[in-house]
């Protein structure tokens, strides 16, 4: 059977882990490469980087970290942040990365998915999608959130999986950053569209809140979470035993 | 020495730094030589089988490997490189694969049930069928991470391991001194490392 997978997300800015990191036992809370390592020893299915630099300069520090990242730890990688072009998987995929996600750059160039896909396969794109509920519809926000597109977000992300996306990152800007919990309403109406993976994000505040997701919706395959994990307010292998022993098949 | 037969299809960077982190000396090559001089082959895989068979083919590194593994070389296939060593497969077509395991490549979807998600992504558990000096140092119901659309069928001699899902599916083969892993250990952690490490201990 196959298990519901844990996911850190690791905003990396100028070769940097961003967002405070509060670990005992690393030498550098900061570094990609140590706190990769640390979430790979300690029970991560998978990790996330996320490259939030705007610089040509950073962008080329972020594709150095990668590949020593990769070069270390032997689990699935996925990329995001700044992919526009096939060029840009190109880029990751040869540094070591396994899976591409895309978001604002697909909303710019809808055949970027379709174009990665052909290339590289299904299984390589991922499309992330920043959604938020707008006059009671799901709506696709771009630019880390920033602007609305107007797109209703169900709509977007079925044409995503039929162009090629081969798993779908949803984050709920509702419930992003409030720990209360897992965008349940959201997710379902996700699930229910969509054959490919799809990869809770935003809002998990506890280890109750990933077993509720998974009860609640057996159709999600992974939660995805950033500061609850960094700030060890959940440990990922603590977060797993429990799963377990609420009869959710994880990887211990 | 390992050579990894690099032909063209894929990322050979994890695979290559598998190896360096358990202290194995590993090289992707597409050089004859190399491959005739190493201690074990490797063959490695992504994409879709009958591109991938025919650059095998066209870049001569075909013959090379099936000459070395006549002379009783450990092979091991991962992924797609597994699936090459059937004897043929249903993958858009039908396409002649290097004959070294009995069986052939067919889609998953004709075996788990339809409200399963295709392709089989993720972490499963193995489920031995044989003992194989592969397994050395792993347990059974340890976790593997797979990315695949097509398995192993027809093999039943050849399974030393499946992974269930919605139906038993072919995780691994070994015909003597034939062996391949439809999971990438590259990407399995420390048990995928382990693996690779009872690989490099087989006899000639």
């Amino acid at each position: 059977m196959i298990t519901k997978r844990i996911i850190p997300c690791l905003d990396v800015k100028n070769g940097r882990v961003v967002k405070g990191v509060n670990f005992q036992g690393l030498s550098d809370v900061s570094s990609p490469i140590e706190l990769g390592k640390y979430y790979s020893d300690n029970g991560a299915d998978e990790l996330v980087f996320y490259d939030i630099t705007a610089s040509a300069e950073g962008r080329g520090l972020f594709t150095d970290i990668l590949r020593e990242v990769a070069s270390t730890i032997f689990i699935p990688l996925t990329v995001g942040g700044g992919i526009n072009t096939l060029d840009d998987f190109d880029r990751v995929l040869k540094c070591g990365a396994d899976k591409v996600s895309v978001n604002s750059g697909a909303i710019k160039n809808p055949n970027l998915i379709y174009e990665a896909a052909k290339r590289y396969g299904d299984q390589c794109v991922v499309l992330s999608v920043d959604a938020k509920r707008v006059d009671g519809k799901f709506t696709v926000f771009s630019k880390g959130g920033r602007e609305n597109t107007g797109m209703d977000a169900i709509e977007w992300i079925k044409r995503g999986v039929d162009n090629g996306a081969g798993e779908i990152v949803l984050n709920s800007i509702d419930t992003d950053g409030v720990k209360g919990g897992f965008d349940l309403e959201m997710l379902d109406a996700v699930c229910k569209v969509v054959s490919v993976p799809v990869v809770a994000s935003g809002g998990a505040g506890n280890i109750k809140h990933f077993i509720d997701l998974f009860n609640a919706l057996p159709k999600v395959d992974a939660g995805l979470a950033a500061s609850i994990f960094h700030f060890g307010e959940v440990k990922i292998n603590q977060l797993k035993d429990e799963l377990y022993k609420n009869g959710i098949p994880v990887r211990r | 020495m390992i050579a990894i037969v690099d032909y063209g299809v894929g990322n050979l960077f994890s695979l290559a730094s598998s190896f360096k982190a358990i202290g194995v000396d590993a090289i992707a090559t597409s050089d004859r030589d190399i491959i005739e001089k190493a201690d074990k082959i490797v063959l490695p895989g992504v994409g879709a089988f009958g591109d991938a068979a025919e650059k095998l083919a066209s870049s001569g590194l075909k013959e090379v490997v099936l000459s070395e593994v006549k002379k009783g070389k450990p092979l091991l296939g991962i992924c797609l490189g597994m699936q090459l060593l059937f004897d043929k497969s249903y993958e858009y077509g039908e396409h002649e694969g290097l004959g070294l395991i009995k069986g052939e490549i067919r889609p998953i979807k004709e075996v788990i049930p339809s409200d399963y998600k295709i392709p089989h992504i993720g972490w499963n558990a193995l489920k031995f069928n044989k003992t194989s000096k592969l397994f050395k140092y792993i347990n059974e119901g340890d976790h593997v991470y797979f990315v695949h659309s097509f398995y192993g069928a027809e093999c039943e001699q050849s399974v030393i391991a499946t992974a269930e899902y919605g139906a038993f599916l072919t995780a691994a083969v070994e015909d003597k001194n034939v062996f391949g892993c439809q999971f990438h250990p590259e990407k399995s952690g420390s048990v995928g490392l382990n693996i690779l490490r009872a690989f490099c201990e087989v006899e000639a």
